[in-house]
């Protein structure tokens, strides 16, 4: 039998992703820390307050720091050849290879400077959180069957609907309490059109977030910027110290150093990620996701199910809206999203539609958007308008199957008519 | 407990699906509903359940009329329907798909699937089903898949169990054992409702058959009844369920498969490492139950597959490695199993259809440029030669009916000039008139000297077409034999049983 | 004629429908009005007079303006028309770019960062070469349009080859190429000799297309270009076998494969033309009315272009009728807020009910009925797993 020509897909997988690992050591060892002229100190801060336990600065220099750690890089690649090579996964090892690459690049993009690790991580999950919330929002419809690109749009109207109740009433609560509503209400629009008369979801979409933008540009336009006090200036939520947790040396200030809307954050994804595989709505929303007409013959009433998930996704995304006026700024302009509702698109389907990859790709995101943000401030080689691209590059990356096979639920976007295709 | 069914009346547009159909089925009795493709069996079925709605008419349980709106209704009045294309989530373990719908939650909303489990297990040992309630369903082969649809009636109680072509995707001995199972559930006292095209099997089971032809009920009879009986009740004519075949006339060697493998994108083995030629002249049926790989196999025969390792030569060319237009060109006809997803675009008009393959050739094309009335009128020829019943060629193909759109198929691949036909599963789904059609066509190719490469599921179409058969089982040719070989041994070898005799390899 | 009109209803009605809601919310956001909401008969009549004169200054602003004409031709009130032209001709470019997107299966969301390269690419022979006077247009087209060709058929590659769902590709694409043009426009090679904001040279005279009413009017070659590409475009659908390999991929992409129709192919390619599409609109607007690249050279235009292509029902007479009111409403709208200063957003809440109402025939054939009505399924894209 002359069966040595079979192509075993997977470890074809591997192998490219193997040399891709290796081209990526070699460009980090010649690039960072060949190539470099001369050694300047970089230095790595841990403390922004007044944790408990005070880590000690760490001070490396460019090129020492860029070639050990290229060199670890190589030692992780090795580690993860020879478990390609037994056929196992290569996570961990893959993960501490990234994270090897990653000091290698840093240590020569910060060459001179000093970089408060710290303040990176908490920046980023502050980016991160309309990420979350958005990709979330995603995730309830997409599991229930219904694509959702008009996440901006909720966000947007949260956003708004926050800002402006805030202003009103002078009081972020009352801010935070209609966010939801807003982003339900556009919702109400999505699950209409989608369900009901059975428009192209992805087309839909992006209409909506096109009458979203146009609403809240032109009040914005109109009434807010007539009388700023009046309706633009809501009071805003200031940070919660959890006491004791928020003393915890690098994990405190990041996590437990944050206003309500973040600790809600944290709620909503334990309960989603519970919920969706242990709940009886869970089920439900998955059941019509893959397979509606066997959630039918069940006596689920199928586009309920779609109508009322695709609302709840809006509560989570408004909410989300909130974090940009009564959660931060307290005023509302004009498109204040920036496009963030795609990226916590893009987090979902990089997150293969499960809640904790959402929320990790989320973060991912967040930090390299703030990663730019730090790295413009101290100086690098790289021009700010690439770091800017790196959520987007990957997000290309990530859609382009490098990360491995994704697969969205299998009637996502299909809309559903009883009684099948008689 | 008993159902009645009186003057069901559905239509679906200017179409009667169902026309005043009466039918009744009393606890401990089975009663088979006997009737073609397209009969409206499957509508009437539907109705009963919930997932459709009656224009006009009445179910009652027990005498009581029922209004059924949602299969909840039917749920509750006790009717439990195993169906056709099982209605389980395919990403769910078994004990989910079986709390689907009914769940029990505990603290704070929790899932219970643990009486859900213990349930799975008391039925699957009572009737000897051995289902395991964690498995993945898409992981299980097709006869489990059903057996969960059965567990799921039986937990939900049902006392009229409705299965709908419940052997379409079974070997021959998991059709015996489906059978065996519904004889011990009607001496539990339950009503069966057996729905099948399939006369053997009615007969075999069946206390009572009612017979419906296009909606409406045509006559009942005894199980007792004569085959051609029931057929000729059934198709509204004599039928002759043989095709004229004269005695093969075998030329040079066409096609040559050589340790053929196929895996998916994930680097599952789904073909491996299968051989078989195929002469001019003869038809070579590859025969199977649903999902063993024959799918992969015919599409390898037109290059559709990726991940494809071994040789197929077409008169001593290879095509593995070619491009789908490279194959056709070598003169291979391709009719997909599934016309309406890889056959036929259904917003085109049947006149581009006709032309899918060849729209770039002459005469309707021309330096790139693309002639629509030289198009029409060649497909106005073809029409007619095929007996494609359509207002006009530039009508949708959506508009057909599923032999006509079958035949539009036929029609493109075989008006190329080509040495080997490749069909895959040619009459699934048509009614009697139309399967003829396409029998006649094909066994005309081979007895015009090509050679006729048939997948087939449907045991009858093997045996009225194959010169020889070969069985496919998980993905490998377990054998390949002779004509003369009888039901029982066919259906040994589908479910896997290698026995000696291989006749050529 | 008939059909014509038959295909013409549903879009003048949710026009008119759009309009209408879009008039609701000009009328409920002035302070003026809501301040006489205690007596009925006022509040309609300042109502009607308000939605009256933002809807009036639109229309001047976009077709004609009669305030313009004093003592001169009544010509000169068409000024505004021009304008409208002079910004049709682009959008009808890449509502042509997301149109045949729309019809290979694909949904093109990138026209924005195609047309970007496309000025880009125009901007800097523009600027960079001293050519003679008709080549050197011809040469900052090809420019244009092979690089944002390029650009466009990149996302096809991705998707032929990996999978890559082009609605996501295209919007992280949209972002590179905006970050892409403010990084080049600071480069040394971009900069304005003397300035330090983002601005590139001029173009050189030689390579800006010609007008055609003398100066007083922008309006320039850009629309017969555009025209002409519309008529293209239908030829190329429905006369060539690339057309028909496209529209066939795009109906029912498996039975195309097993046809032998290179699916591949056909989507790289379709992206490719796409991209050229909106890479040329972006040198026509360029080359015939900006004359220069800023870093808001795209304007809108690539986003509003789904909107047309979706309006016109990706048919070249839709978008080409499509790309005038969109232009008429943008061109409009600046005016009306520089004048009854109600903002130009509002152009987008209409442009966006236009689309939404067409997109659901049956929302609107539910209260109007209209004989024989055509679906509108024809305008699809693919779920994730397409």
């Amino acid at each position: 039998m002359k069966n040595n020509q079979v192509i075993s897909v997977l470890a074809k997988k591997r192998s490219r992703n193997l040399k891709i690992m290796l081209a990526l050591t070699l460009i980090s060892f010649v690039l960072f820390a060949y190539l470099p002229g001369e050694s300047q100190d970089v230095t790595f801060n841990f403390v922004l307050g007044d944790e408990w336990v005070i880590i000690q600065s760490w001070v490396i220099g460019s090129k020492i720091g860029a070639y050990s750690f290229s060199a670890l890089s190589a030692l992780f690649l090795v580690f993860a050849f020879l478990q390609a090579r037994k056929g196992n996964k290569l996570g961990v090892s893959a993960l501490a290879y990234c994270l090897s690459v990653f000091i290698a690049f840093m240590c020569w993009a910060a060459a001179g400077a000093a970089i408060s690790v710290t303040g990176l991580l908490q920046g980023g999950l502050f980016l991160a959180i309309p990420l979350v919330f958005g990709s979330l929002s995603g995730l309830i419809c997409e599991r229930s069957g219904v694509i959702n690109i008009a996440i901006e749009g909720q966000l947007l109207a949260g956003a708004f609907a926050a800002g402006v109740v805030g202003s009103l009433t002078q009081n972020s609560w009352a801010g935070l309490l209609v966010a939801p509503l807003a982003g339900a209400l556009i919702s109400l629009l999505l699950a209409t059109f989608a369900i009901k008369y059975a428009v192209d979801q992805v087309i839909l979409g992006f209409v909506i977030n096109v009458l979203v933008i146009g609403l809240t540009s032109f009040a914005s336009q109109r009434i807010l910027t007539t009388d700023a006090a009046r309706w633009n200036s809501s009071p805003i939520f200031s940070t919660i110290q959890i006491p004791i947790l928020s003393k915890i040396p690098l994990v405190g200030p990041i996590f437990f150093s944050q206003t309500i809307i973040v600790y809600m954050l944290y709620v909503i994804v334990a309960i989603i990620q519970v919920t969706l595989f242990k709940s009886k709505w869970g089920l439900r929303m998955r059941a019509v996701g893959e397979l509606p007409v066997a959630a039918e013959s069940v006596g689920i009433d199928v586009n309920k199910v779609r109508f009322r998930n695709v609302l709840i996704a809006g509560l989570v995304a408004g909410l989300g809206g909130a974090f940009f006026t009564v959660g931060s700024s307290g005023a509302f302009s004009r498109q204040m999203t920036a496009g963030m509702g795609f990226i916590a698109l893009a987090a979902l389907i990089f997150g293969k539609w499960t809640p904790l990859g959402a929320v990790a790709a989320a973060l991912l995101f967040g930090f390299a958007d703030q990663l730019r943000t730090v790295l413009s401030i101290t100086g690098t080689p790289i021009p700010s308008e690439f770091m800017v691209m790196v959520p987007y590059i990957v997000t290309i990356i990530a859609v382009s199957g490098f990360v491995g096979k994704v697969r969205a639920p299998a009637s996502d976007g299909i809309p559903y008519k009883r009684g099948g295709s008689h | 407990m008993s159902l009645e069914l009186r003057a069901i009346t559905k239509r679906f547009g200017g179409l009667v699906a169902n026309d005043a159909i009466d039918f009744a089925v009393a606890d401990g009795e089975i009663h088979a509903i006997l009737g073609e493709n397209g009969a409206g069996k499957s509508t009437l079925m539907n109705i009963v359940y919930g997932l459709l709605q009656q224009d006009s008419g009445t179910i009652s349980v027990d005498g009581k009329e029922l209004t059924i709106n949602s299969p909840l209704d039917s749920l509750a009045a006790g009717i439990g329907m195993v169906h056709q294309h099982f209605m389980l989530i395919p990403v769910f373990t078994v004990a989910e798909n079986i709390v689907l719908g009914h769940e029990k939650t505990g603290f704070f909303g929790k899932l219970d699937l643990a009486t859900a489990r213990e349930e799975i297990l008391r039925i699957s040992q009572e009737f000897n089903f051995d289902v395991n309630p964690d498995a993945i369903v898409e992981e299980l082969p097709v006869g489990i898949q059903q057996r969960v649809e059965i567990i799921r009636a039986l937990i939900y109680d049902a006392k009229v169990l409705i299965l709908d072509e419940p052997t379409a995707v079974l070997t021959p001995q998991e059709t015996d054992e489906l059978l065996n199972n519904l004889k011990k559930l009607r001496e539990s006292g339950r009503a069966i409702v057996f729905i099948s095209h399939k006369l053997r099997e009615v007969k075999a089971i069946a206390d009572k058959i009612t017979i419906i032809r296009r909606g409406k009920v045509v006559g009942t009879a005894s199980p007792s009844a004569e085959q051609s009986e029931l057929a000729s009740m059934m198709v509204g004519r004599e039928v002759d369920l043989k095709v004229d075949k004269e005695a093969a006339k075998l030329g040079s060697e066409v096609l040559n498969v050589q340790n053929l493998t196929i895996q998916d994108h994930t680097g599952r083995t789904l073909v491996n490492n299968i051989s078989f030629q195929v002469k001019a002249g003869e038809v070579l049926a590859i025969a199977g139950v649903q999902g063993n790989g024959q799918s992969e196999v015919a599409e390898a025969m037109l290059g559709l597959r990726e991940h494809v390792a071994g040789s197929v030569k077409v008169d001593g060319q290879e095509i593995i490695g070619k491009s789908v237009v490279d194959c056709l060109d070598l003169g291979i006809a391709y009719v997909p199993e599934s016309r309406e997803l890889d056959g036929l675009i259904s917003s085109f008009t049947i006149a581009e259809n006709l032309v899918l393959d060849t729209h770039m050739s002459a005469p309707y094309s021309k330096f790139g440029r693309y002639f629509p009335d030289a198009v029409k009128k060649v497909a106005q020829e073809r029409v007619a030669e095929f007996d494609i019943r359509a207002q006009s060629v530039t009508d949708t193909a959506s508009s057909l009916s599923g032999g006509n759109k079958q035949k539009v198929v036929l029609a493109r691949e075989l008006s190329r000039p080509v040495k080997l036909v490749v069909v895959s599963q040619p009459t699934r789904g048509l009614d009697v008139g139309s399967i003829e059609f396409v029998h006649e066509r094909l066994v005309a190719e081979r007895n015009d000297g090509k050679a006729v490469l048939l997948f087939s599921t449907e045991l009858d179409e093997v045996y009225a077409l194959a010169d020889r058969i070969a069985i496919m089982f998980k993905g490998e040719i377990i054998a390949i034999v002779e004509p003369s070989i009888s039901r029982e041994e066919l259906g040994l070898y589908m479910a896997g049983v290698s026995l000696h005799a291989e006749v050529s390899a | 004629m008939k059909l014509i009109a038959k295909k013409a209803i549903l879009p003048l009605i949710a026009f008119g429908l759009a309009l209408f809601v879009g008039g609701l919310v000009i009328g409920f956001t002035d302070s003026r009005v809501l301040s006489k909401i205690g007596s009925p008969i006022s509040f309609l009549k300042i109502f009607a007079s308000t939605v009256g004169n933002a809807y009036l200054a639109l229309f001047q602003g976009a077709i004609y303006d009669p305030n313009l004409v004093e003592g001169h031709s009544f010509l000169t009130g068409f000024y505004p028309l021009s304008q409208t032209v002079v910004n049709a001709a682009p959008l009808m470019l890449c509502g042509l770019s997301v149109a045949i997107a729309f019809k290979a299966g694909l949904f093109n969301i990138g026209a924005q960062g195609q047309f970007i390269f496309g000025a880009i690419g125009a901007s800097y022979v523009g600027f960079h070469y001293e050519l003679p006077i008709f080549l050197h247009v011809v040469v900052a087209i090809t420019a244009a349009i092979i690089l944002s060709a390029l650009w466009g058929g990149f996302v096809g590659l991705l998707k032929a080859k990996t999978g890559a769902h082009e609605v996501i590709v295209t919007i992280m694409l949209n972002y590179i190429a905006a970050n892409f043009l403010l990084w080049i426009l600071g480069t040394s090679t971009f900069l304005r000799p003397g300035r330090l904001d983002p601005l590139a040279p001029p173009v050189k005279d030689t390579a800006r297309l010609p007008r055609l009413f003398g100066d007083n009017y922008s309006v320039n070659v850009g629309i017969f270009i555009s025209i002409v590409v519309a008529f293209l475009f239908w030829l190329l659908l429905n006369r060539s076998t690339w057309g028909f390999k496209t529209r066939a991929v795009g109906a029912n992409s498996s039975a195309a494969r097993t046809a032998g129709i290179s699916v591949q192919r056909i989507t790289i390619g379709t992206m490719l033309i796409a991209g050229g599409l909106s890479g040329l609109a972006g040198a026509i607007h360029v080359l015939g009315f900006q004359y220069e690249l800023t870093s808001d050279t795209a304007g809108s235009f690539g986003f509003d272009a789904i909107t047309v292509a979706l309006l016109g029902r990706g048919g070249p007479v839709g978008v080409v009728l499509a790309s005038l009111l969109f232009a008429g409403l943008r061109v409009g709208g600046t005016t009306m807020q520089a004048n009854v200063q109600v903002p130009v957003e509002i152009v987008l809440v209409i442009q966006a009910l236009v689309v939404l109402f067409i997109a659901a025939p049956g929302l609107i054939t539910r209260y109007i009925k209209i004989k024989n009505l055509e679906s509108g399924q024809e305008m699809a894209s693919k779920g994730w797993n397409g």
